[in-house]
């Protein structure tokens, strides 16, 4: 049938099986938005107060529940404010598409009002990217951006639709939604030596990146980890991949990992690492990583083999057959003394649990930890407060760990907690710090519009923590631009903006502000006081490796 | 440009669409890949166009190149050339200074290198020489002396030897 480019755009997003749609109209994409409103009883639109944070919206949406997001923006600035959102998603393996539009064709190249070679901007920050040329391939265009977003190691797509091209009148027939493009499947030859290699090891590590999240592959994770008497450690993105509180489970390892998660890392004779990409925030120094043991990198993207890190055995392709066949190949087996000597190791990190009489980042985990359900899904910004957050609290279902990884995008949060609080349906805490807050404050009035069940803790210690830790360590105290102290009231910022806002300087207050705005199921602001010189421990210092982990302060 | 020891040349099949090779050559800033040098053209099918890259590297350069190119979506088809198993050409135009005291040595150069005088003026010869890129280096520095006031060089294009199509078989490296 034949409808115009925008409504093109609609249809085909909606027979792709779109719900919702987060962005911010402007003039290049006017007729888009005409045609939202005139099917908004099929799909939503939700306005954020920024582009970057539709970007982050449609990025959370993806991450809290592993379907595309999509958001749309206007030509010229409105595409720039994307990029960040893009790139984060891009880092973290997001699958999401972004839709731009761009002034009509005949204008292009003359730097007309609000034109911009967003498709150029974005080329190496999106899997890939498409300049509509010709209406009538359109929707086809979309459908293979979807595909090629969500298939195999999954990715931004963007998509800058010209104006004369919405205007256009096309031919749109529906199809069915094509699957997933298949997965390359794993060399048996090399499944045979990783097999060789488990049945020969005697301390087995596994640690566990996105791609099991991804791959839905955390059941068998935990089955490989019993039959081979292994213990399982994760990197950022690999977090709520496994329950925290499994007992082969020992945290997050690396830059601030788990003591045990990254001693028994360097202890063990052999890594089996899946659907990870050994970022320099897992493994340290490279050149001292693993030392001692073999590595099995497991993986969906071959390029990732041998890119960071040299795998004994490299196995590309689809991590859950890879995984099944290794699993039905390799010898059941006791290995009581790995066992034993990781129960010494978690038994040392369990003596060093800190006090929790005073307000502090332990206790403000605790106490979400002991109020929120497994259904809520836990966003945070970046810094300080994102490596309390992924060290201490209890995840007990995937996809609950909604976090920038690779980008480390602060101002993420926000974006990224209303949009993952829209696609699980689910109550939602945003962790985040006084500085990552104040990035992206604004999208508060979106979560207020909403009325979405969101509890903001702003772990406020007037400076930029991270930056200080660092400053204090490495920089002789010289606190350069990150000593903060800014005059906000986050209380009356809260309510301003039609939020609760509560300050708490107790634990008695925090605890009693946490529960009531929990359970209100609207949107609070909890402004957390704590001291500006609590340390993000363990760390490995920049360049450094396990050898070299700093575990208390003013070591 | 110097044929280094740990050179070598990878051809890829690309799709033949606008923006293709903005796509590959941005990968290479990306990924900080330095090449020596590109080239691009149509080939046997008009779906696609063929690029002939030409590089220096480890073995891990070479390898993060081929995986790289591979996750490119319009990148349908990437192979090493091996030197001993592949031609290779370039084409080489060169306007030497016309000094009629060194006419001799000008005709004995394009003699041996079987070169051709395309364009003559009172002041330049153009010449033109095609071959292995070995062959190349060698011609420029032999007129060098002669002074060369212009030179433009295409950079290689490469074929592997024998009877099949290197996009319809199977990838070797």
């Amino acid at each position: 049938m034949k409808m115009k480019g925008a409504q093109i755009v609609i249809e085909t997003l909606i027979e792709l099986g779109v719900t919702d749609v987060f962005g911010y109209p402007g003039g290049q994409v006017l007729d888009i938005y005409d045609a939202l409103y005139t099917n908004s009883d099929r799909i939503s639109h939700h306005i954020t107060a920024h582009e970057q944070g539709a970007a982050h919206a449609a990025d959370g949406y993806s991450r809290a529940t592993g379907k595309v997001g999509v958001c749309f923006a206007t030509s010229g600035p409105g595409a720039t404010n994307l990029v960040t959102g893009i790139a984060t998603a891009m880092l973290d393996s997001v699958p999401m598409v972004a839709i731009t539009g761009n002034v009509a064709q005949a204008m292009i190249g003359r730097d007309s009002f609000q034109e911009i070679d967003i498709t150029g901007i974005t080329l190496p920050i999106t899997k890939h990217n498409y300049f509509i040329h010709d209406v009538n391939k359109l929707a086809d265009k979309i459908r293979e951006a979807f595909r090629i977003a969500r298939s195999g190691r999954p990715g931004p797509v963007l998509i800058d639709i010209p104006k004369d091209i919405q205007t256009a009148i096309g031919e749109y027939e529906p199809k069915p939604v094509a699957d997933p493009f298949p997965l390359p499947e794993p060399d048996p030859v090399k499944i045979n030596r990783a097999i060789e290699l488990i049945n020969s090891k005697k301390r087995v590590y596994i640690h566990v990146g996105g791609g099991v999240i991804g791959s839905k592959t955390y059941g068998l994770v935990t089955e490989l980890a019993d039959k081979l008497d292994a213990v399982i450690g994760c990197s950022l993105m690999g977090l709520s991949a496994i329950p925290t509180d499994h007992p082969r489970f020992l945290g997050m390892q690396g830059m601030h990992g788990h003591y045990a998660s990254s001693m028994a890392s360097n202890e063990a004779d052999l890594i089996i690492a899946v659907g990870t990409r050994f970022s320099d925030r897992a493994t340290g120094n490279k050149q001292k990583f693993a030392k001692n043991s073999d590595i099995i990198h497991i993986d969906l993207d071959f390029a990732e083999i041998n890119k960071n890190i040299q795998a004994s055995v490299g196995i590309s392709g689809n991590i859950e057959t890879t995984l099944k066949a290794i699993l039905a190949g390799v010898d059941k087996a006791e290995r009581p003394e790995w066992i034993a000597r990781v129960a010494g190791l978690r038994a040392r990190e369990a003596a060093a649990v800190p006090e929790m009489t005073e307000l502090n980042p332990y206790l403000v985990m605790d106490v979400i930890n002991k109020t929120v359900d497994g259904d809520t899904v836990i966003a945070t910004d970046v810094g300080q407060h994102q490596m309390w957050a992924a060290q201490y609290i209890n995840f007990k279902k995937p996809r609950k760990m909604i976090s920038s990884g690779g980008l480390g995008t602060m101002g993420f949060g926000m974006g990224a907690a209303i949009g993952a609080c829209v696609g699980s349906g689910d109550k939602t805490v945003l962790i985040t710090g006084d500085g990552s807050f104040g990035m992206n404050l604004n999208e508060l009035c979106t979560a207020v519009s909403m009325d979405i069940p969101l509890t903001i803790v702003i772990m406020d210690n007037g400076v930029l923590g991270m930056v200080r830790q660092w400053q204090t360590l490495f920089y002789k105290k010289h606190y350069s631009s990150t000593t903060l102290e800014r005059k906000t009231d986050f209380v009356k910022l809260a309510e301003a903006f039609g939020a609760k806002g509560v300050m708490t300087k107790t634990p008695e207050e925090f605890k009693a502000a946490f529960e009531e705005a929990y359970a209100s199921g609207g949107v609070t602001v909890i402004d957390c006081m704590i001291d500006k010189d609590e340390f993000v421990l363990p760390m490995l210092p920049p360049g450094g490796a396990i050898d070299d982990m700093i575990t208390v302060k003013g070591e | 440009m110097e044929s280094k020891d740990n050179s070598f040349v990878i051809a890829v099949y690309v799709d033949n669409k606008y923006g293709v090779l903005t796509r590959v050559t941005s990968m290479f800033t990306r990924r900080g890949f330095n090449i020596d040098s590109l080239t691009v053209g149509v080939t046997e099918s008009p779906e696609y166009s063929r690029i002939t890259i030409s590089m220096s590297g480890d073995g891990y350069a070479k390898a993060q190149m081929l995986n790289q190119l591979r996750k490119l979506f319009n990148v349908k088809k990437v192979e090493v050339l091996e030197e001993t198993d592949a031609v290779q050409r370039e084409l080489i135009l060169v306007k030497i200074k016309n000094d009629p005291e060194e006419h001799q040595r000008v005709l004995s150069a394009l003699d041996i290198f079987k070169a051709q005088i395309i364009d003559y003026s009172v002041d330049a010869l153009c010449v033109e020489v095609t071959g292995a890129p070995a062959k190349i280096d060698a011609f420029i520095e032999m007129v060098r002396p002669l002074g060369i006031i212009e030179l433009c060089r295409t950079g290689i294009v490469a074929l592997q030897k024998g009877g099949k199509n290197m996009l319809e078989s199977p990838d070797v490296n």
